[in-house]
């Protein structure tokens, strides 16, 4: 019984990362209609701003320290931060254990900005041809920021922690009776992804911004012809689409530290998450993302292997088949997205 | 009765004429440029450095790249000189090998098997490299070491540490300097026995390829003859980045031991996920839950940060070692680059200085004399005390680290610290030793 909770607790925060990146896709093509196959590459991205504002903080100052001596003999360049010199030891202690939070507020902005330049620079002269072409340019564009951020970077994974408060195991199991103990920072992921797809669908739903960008998603050529600049407001939500995804990274960071790839592992699974979903239906990304995590999870548990050996590596694809095969439209499809 | 149109005599004199005509060619081809692939006939020499620019290893690679140009550098007379000056073998003089100035050209493996092959296809083919070099995986590894024979070069292998690269998938053309997957459990066993005692469960968690097969074999073997008990081993994708479904069923296994079998960015992260799962707080059967990483390297270690501090590992060499061989490498690479090198590195450039070292003892390019060479060949100095390339698989046997990831790190560099230098005699086994059968090393191939 511990096993089954331990495997959909852990599914319930692997889903929380499709989740993030599947409604971003799915906000994407619902709103302008484009395959974006660079949105992996904008989870990589915020990950990496993680990275940088870790850096920054850390940013120090060297002391030769005539003491101690370095690995070739000479006299030990001691680095202090910064930040520790300004606000003292303890203080500036805390700031640097809190970067990946602190980040949040650096990517945001951050990121709205790189969906604005990606779609006003590259994406919007695609609107109107093939998505094989679409397709081909944003994959294009995730090749190149991935070599980028090598570029700076470097390719090996680089730590960067959560913050010491967060970084140990909780016994969930006391809810149920029991003793289950999880990572803390995964409990917050999951609950960071629903506050973020809370705020998503409550923007949406409840603002005079978001009930016009649903008309638009609806039937794009009749609210234009309200008088309404509808595509400016499909721009809005790529930057939006691009911050859920950039937050998504930056809060992913403790779990598995990052590097230039990241943003690949996670983009064939989040195609399948909304295609399972449903082309265009946000309620139905999300569901999926969910979904697949916890059937990967169960997937992994050795008296599953055991009986369907690798079972783990295709589960999800081979629930993708099924569900296309009954439900042509994914979970949730609505009836003329990509059927023309 | 018909008379002959042969006369003995003529017989004879055609006889003797052919004979000379059929002599000459191949009095010629054996000092002829044609005698073996890639002989360099003019005054320099070409060595082809196939390693990983890009893909997951390209920081091994650049490193592995590094050392390669100090090599090249040191063998061609410039720098400081750096392991030539400790190595026992005093052929190497500073003025290239065999007098000829040594070049390079490099390739990209991009860490996968087909592209290795092409791009070492190139360096032979096109660029005439007479011996290839390099590597940061064994699957790519086993894969140019193949071509390489077929080729008629010399293959030294880089970073490779699966049993198989001089075991089913030995090559009579092909040698390994670094250490493998059984050494690792043979120089591991004692010292784990010593830490955690003889009444352990262990699971393991392995890299679903060549490297991480013989590595859970190895390693299970060399704990299962302490007493230990193997609960479960468990085949990761290698594609896997998010290990925690396959951590989470070892909280309820009943194992009180860890055992990753995995290198690289999946070891990264599996590490970082067991601890995030809090498995070295944990208490099982009345003992402290474990970790152990068999297969160490820093570059990797610096990615999982703290996670390895008291992490048990063992790694073919470590820039902190006190012998003069080390001392000097690492004061070469570091002058020269402003950090110390990994051990990726160290292996590449003793290899370059091994086969140049052979070519000036044979007197010759050609690979089966340089084989010749290299079989049986006993040396010191490069930082890994004597050493020995066994004739029969073309294995170095030399003394294996045992590591532990620091409690106290003094810079960004001093991830780990050498626990135990397990003598060779400990990790050496017979040339036909189960774990290593299979396969056959064959003879040399020249090209000719």
């Amino acid at each position: 019984m511990d096993a089954i909770l331990l495997q959909i607790l852990n599914g319930l925060d692997k889903g929380s990362a499709y989740a993030l990146i599947a409604l971003g896709l799915t906000l994407i093509f619902g709103t302008l209609g484009v395959v974006n196959f660079a949105h992996g590459a904008l989870f990589m991205i915020g990950a990496f701003c993680a990275v940088t504002v870790q850096r920054i903080l850390n940013l120090s100052y060297e002391v030769v320290d005539e003491t101690q001596k370095d690995f070739l003999g000479n006299p030990l360049k001691v680095k202090t931060s910064y930040v520790e010199s300004w606000f003292g030891p303890e203080m500036g202690g805390a700031i640097i254990d809190w970067a990946v939070p602190i980040a949040i507020l650096f990517a945001i902005p951050i990121m709205i900005l790189i969906g604005f330049v990606m779609e006003r620079g590259l994406i919007k002269h695609f609107y109107k041809r093939e998505h094989a072409d679409q397709i081909l340019v944003t994959f294009g564009l995730a090749i190149v920021l991935q070599e980028v951020i090598k570029y700076f970077y470097g390719a090996n994974p680089i730590q960067t922690a959560s913050p010491e408060a967060l970084s140990g195991v909780a016994n969930v199991g006391a809810l149920f009776g029991t003793e289950i103990f999880y990572p803390v920072w995964r409990i917050v992921y999951f609950f960071f992804s629903v506050v973020i797809i809370g705020g998503i669908f409550s923007f949406l739903q409840f603002t005079t911004f978001g009930m016009v960008v649903r008309a638009g998603m609806a039937d794009r050529e009749t609210v234009g012809l309200l008088g309404i600049n509808i595509d400016r407001r499909f721009t809005i939500m790529f930057g939006i689409a691009a911050a859920v995804a950039g937050l998504a990274g930056v809060m992913y960071t403790p779990i598995n530290s990052p590097n230039y790839h990241m943003g690949m592992d996670f983009l064939v699974l989040s195609f399948v998450v909304v295609v399972v979903g449903g082309m265009g239906s946000l309620p139905g990304a999300v569901l999926a993302g969910f979904m697949l995590g916890i059937l990967e999870a169960f997937a992994s548990m050795n008296e599953i292997k055991s009986i369907l050996p690798g079972i783990d590596q295709i589960i999800i694809y081979v629930v993708a088949i099924i569900i296309l095969l009954t439900r042509p439209r994914g979970l949730m499809g609505r009836k003329g997205v990509m059927e023309e | 009765m018909s008379k002959s149109a042969f006369s003995r005599r003529g017989v004879l004199k055609s006889g003797a004429l052919a004979g000379t005509g059929l002599a000459l060619p191949t009095i010629f081809t054996a000092s002829s440029a044609a005698a073996f692939t890639n002989n360099p006939t003019g005054s320099s020499v070409t060595l082809g450095f196939n390693v990983p620019q890009t893909g997951p290893y390209a920081d091994e690679g650049a490193d592995e790249l590094r050392a390669y140009q100090l090599a090249v550098e040191h063998l061609n007379g410039g720098g400081d000189g750096g392991m030539m000056n400790t190595f026992s073998s005093k052929e190497l003089q500073g003025n290239g090998i065999l007098g000829k100035e040594v070049k390079f050209v490099t390739g990209d493996t991009q860490t996968k098997s087909d592209a290795a092959r092409a791009s070492a296809k190139s360096m032979i083919e096109k660029d005439g490299a007479v011996m290839i070099t390099g590597g940061s995986s064994s699957g790519v590894a086993i894969a140019v070491q193949g071509l390489c024979q077929e080729a008629g070069v010399i293959f030294m292998a880089g970073l490779t540490h699966s049993n198989d690269t001089t075991g089913k998938d030995k090559k009579a053309n092909g040698f390994r300097h670094f250490f493998n997957g059984y050494m690792s459990g043979a120089a591991l066993a004692p010292v784990l026995k010593n830490l955690y005692g003889t009444d352990r469960n262990a699971y393991h968690l392995t890299a679903d390829y060549t490297w991480g097969w013989t590595q859970e074999e190895s390693i299970a073997a060399a704990t299962e003859a302490l007493g230990w008990n193997t609960v479960e081993k468990v085949r990761t994708p290698l594609a896997a980045t998010d290990f925690s479904s396959y951590i989470a069923p070892v909280l309820n296994s009943g194992a009180d031991v860890l055992v990753l079998n995995h290198y690289g960015g999946n070891m990264v992260n599996s590490l970082t996920n067991a601890v995030q799962f809090g498995l070295r707080e944990k208490v099982v059967n009345g003992k402290n839950f474990e970790i152990v990483v068999p297969l160490y390297s820093r570059l990797m270690a610096k990615g999982a940060g703290a996670n390895v501090k008291g992490i048990h590992g063992s790694t073919n060499w470590h820039w902190s070692l006190q012998d003069e061989g080390s001392q000097a490498f690492v004061r070469s690479f570091g002058t020269k680059y402003g950090f110390p090198p990994s051990q990726a590195a160290h292996t590449v450039y003793c290899q370059t200085l091994l086969y140049a070292d052979a070519v000036q003892r044979a007197g010759s390019f050609n690979p089966c004399a340089v084989v010749e060479a290299l079989e049986d060949y006993e040396f010191d100095g490069l930082g890994n005390g004597k050493t020995l390339y066994r004739g029969e698989d073309h294995q170095c046997f030399k003394d294996v680290l045992v590591v532990r990831g620091k409690e106290n790190p003094t810079s960004e560099f001093d991830l780990l610290e050498v626990v135990e230098v397990t003598p060779a005699a400990q990790v050496t086994y017979p040339a036909d030793h189960p774990m290593f059968a299979g396969g056959a090393l064959g003879s040399c191939n020249s090209g000719a």
